[in-house]
C-alpha cells in the first residue's frame, strides 16, 4: 500500500542485505528502556534458571568461570536502527542449559528492575543466544545493559534482556512486560514482527 | 534484590491500559505550523485512526521515488478519540527524516503512519486507573511532546491529580506549544510549568541559562516523599541522566517512566 511521498529523496541508498526490512543503518548505540537504568554491582548479581523442579544458579565469581564465547553479530532494534558486525563476548545459554532438565518450551526472561521478556526456548538454544557482559572489548555498560545481558541476536533488541538476572521456564508462551506494552509477542526482524 | 526470579513479573506494574490496537494509516497532513525556528506542527487527518492515549507515539514511513523508505518514530501531541493527530518535530542538521518533516512537508501531502504504538509511556486520568499520585513531567527539548498530550488530556478531564512540567530548552524561542501552556496552566486541573533556559534565558531571568543540574532538578520537582509518578522524555543522555539523579534523590525506579528519542 506504500506510495511515494511527495520530495522526499532520502539519503542512504547503499541497501545492505543485512538490514532487515524498515531498519536503518547507525554507527552509534541507541536506548530503549521503559525507565531508569538500574545499577547492579557484581557481587550481588546473581543469575539463576528456573524449571518446573528446581533452581539452578550462578554468582558472577562462578559465571565468569564458564566457557566463554567470542560473538560477532547484527542487532535489530524495533524502534528502526541496526548495527552491524557488532562485537560481544558471552556464555552461550547452550551452555547454561547443559546440566537444566525441563519439560517446559518457553522462557520468561527476568531482569534487574522487574522487566521481563518472553522467548521459546528453542531460539534460545544451539547457538542463537547469550549472557553477554562484555561489547566491543569493554564491560557492558549499564545504559546498555550491564553487568549482563541476554543476547538474542536474530530477535528485535528489546528480547535480549537487560541487567537479565534470571530465566524462568514456563510451560505456555506469556507475553513478557515489552509485549504486554504493544510489541510483538515472538519479534522477528526479517518479517517486521514489531507491534502486535 | 538477589533472590531468584519467581514466575511473576517484579516492579514495574505493566498493567497495560486499554489501548487501540495499532496498524497502519494514510494521513493527509491538514495543516503545518511553524512551532519554533527550528520545529513544525503538523496536523495530519487519519480516517480509521482509532485513537490515542496520551503519551503513545507512531511511526512514519517515507517513501522515495526509487522505493527507498525511512521510517522514524515520533510521539503524538493530541490523545483521544478523534482522528485528527498532531506531532511535533524537531529538525536534526544532518538527519534524513526530520528536516524533510520540518521543512518540506505542507498541507494535503499524504504520509504513511502506523499507530498508536506503546502502551506504558502514557497517562489516563484518574477517574480511570484509581491513581491518585501526583504527575512530575520532566522534558527535554521535544521530548515535551508526550507530556503536552498528557498535560492536555489533565486539563480536559479537569482532572484534580496535582502536575509539574519541568522542560527543559535551549531558549525562549524554542518553547513548544507555548500558548497551549499558557492557557493550560490557568485551567482547573492544577498544572505548575518550570522552564529551565540552557542556552539563553528571557531578559531579567533569575538564574543563567545552563543545563539543568541535579539541583536545580531537586527544586523544580515533586518530592520523593510526596511518591509521585514521574514520566521523562527528550534524548537519550537528557533521559539518563534525570533518571539518573531521580534514583539518586530516593524516587522509587517503579514511579519512572521513560520515552528516549535518541541522540547523545
Ligand atoms: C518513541 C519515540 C518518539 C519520538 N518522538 C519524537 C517527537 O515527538 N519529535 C521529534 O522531533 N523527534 C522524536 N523522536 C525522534 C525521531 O524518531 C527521530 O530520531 C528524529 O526525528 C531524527 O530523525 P532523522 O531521520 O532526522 O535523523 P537520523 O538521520 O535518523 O539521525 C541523525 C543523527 O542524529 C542522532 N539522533 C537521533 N535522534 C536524536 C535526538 N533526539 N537528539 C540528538 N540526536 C539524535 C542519530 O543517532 C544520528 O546520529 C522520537 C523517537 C522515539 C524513539
Amino acid at each position: 500500500m506504500s506510495f511515494i511521498t511527495r520530495g522526499f529523496s532520502g539519503r542512504g541508498r547503499e541497501r545492505d542485505d543485512r538490514l532487515p526490512p524498515g531498519q536503518t543503518l547507525v554507527t552509534d548505540f541507541p536506548v530503549l528502556s521503559a525507565g531508569p537504568t538500574p545499577e547492579v554491582d557484581t557481587d550481588d548479581w546473581e543469575f539463576t534458571i528456573r524449571t518446573e523442579t528446581g533452581a539452578h544458579s550462578w554468582n558472577w565469581d562462578e559465571f565468569m568461570a564458564l566457557k566463554i564465547d567470542d560473538v560477532d553479530t547484527d542487532i535489530h532494534c524495533v524502534t528502526h536502527w541496526s548495527k552491524l558486525g557488532t562485537r560481544w563476548r558471552g556464555v552461550s545459554l547452550d551452555t547454561l542449559f547443559e546440566d537444566v532438565e525441563t519439560q517446559y518450551d518457553y522462557v520468561m526472561a527476568h531482569s534487574y528492575g522487574g522487566y521481563t521478556t518472553n522467548v521459546p526456548l528453542d531460539e534460545l538454544l544451539d547457538g542463537k543466544a547469550w549472557v553477554a557482559f562484555e561489547f566491543d572489548g569493554e564491560p557492558l555498560d549499564p545504559e546498555h545493559g550491564g553487568p549482563a545481558r541476554l543476547l538474542v541476536p536474530h530477535l528485535y533488541f528489546w528480547k535480549s534482556a537487560k541487567w537479565v538476572r534470571g530465566l524462568v521456564m514456563m510451560d505456555q508462551d506469556e507475553p513478557g512486560f515489552w509485549e504486554q506494552n504493544g510489541y510483538h509477542i515472538h519479534g522477528d526482524p526479517w518479517k517486521e514482527e514489531r507491534y502486535w | 534484590m538477589s533472590d531468584a526470579p519467581t514466575a511473576q513479573a517484579v516492579a514495574p506494574s505493566a498493567a497495560p491500559l486499554a489501548v487501540p490496537r495499532s496498524g497502519w494509516h494514510v494521513a493527509t497532513v491538514a495543516a503545518t505550523h511553524r512551532e519554533t525556528p527550528n520545529a513544525t506542527r503538523i496536523e495530519l487527518d487519519v480516517p480509521g485512526w482509532p485513537g490515542n492515549a496520551a503519551g503513545q507515539h507512531l511511526d512514519v514511513r517515507l517513501t522515495a521515488p526509487d522505493g527507498y523508505q525511512a521510517t522514524r518514530s515520533y510521539s503524538i501531541a493530541s490523545s483521544g478519540s478523534s482522528t485528527r493527530v498532531v506531532l511535533a518535530v524537531d529538525k536534526l542538521p544532518d538527519g534524513e527524516v526530520s528536516p524533510y518533516l520540518v521543512d518540506d512537508v505542507r498541507a494535503g501531502d499524504m504520509l504513511e503512519v502506523h499507530g498508536p504504538l506503546g502502551a506504558f509511556f502514557v497517562w489516563a486520568p484518574a477517574a480511570d486507573t484509581g491513581d491518585h499520585r501526583p504527575v512530575q513531567l520532566i522534558a527535554g527539548g521535544s521530548g515535551v511532546v508526550p507530556l503536552y498530550a498528557m498535560a492536555h488530556a489533565h486539563a480536559d478531564a479537569s482532572d484534580p491529580t496535582p502536575f509539574r512540567l519541568l522542560y527543559s530548552v535551549r531558549t525562549p524561542d524554542d518553547v513548544y506549544f507555548d500558548d497551549e501552556f499558557a492557557t493550560l496552566v490557568d485551567a482547573a486541573a492544577p498544572l505548575q510549568l518550570d522552564v529551565v533556559y540552557t542556552r539563553r534565558a528571557p531578559e531579567g531571568w533569575a538564574t543563567a541559562p545552563g543545563r539543568i543540574m541535579r539541583e536545580a532538578l531537586e527544586a523544580a520537582v515533586f518530592p520523593a516523599s510526596e511518591r509521585p509518578r514521574v514520566f521523562v522524555c527528550g534524548s537519550t543522555g537528557f533521559v539518563e541522566r534525570v533518571a539518573d539523579w531521580l534514583v539518586e534523590l530516593g524516587h522509587d525506579p517503579r514511579s519512572i517512566r521513560t520515552e528516549r528519542y535518541g541522540g547523545a
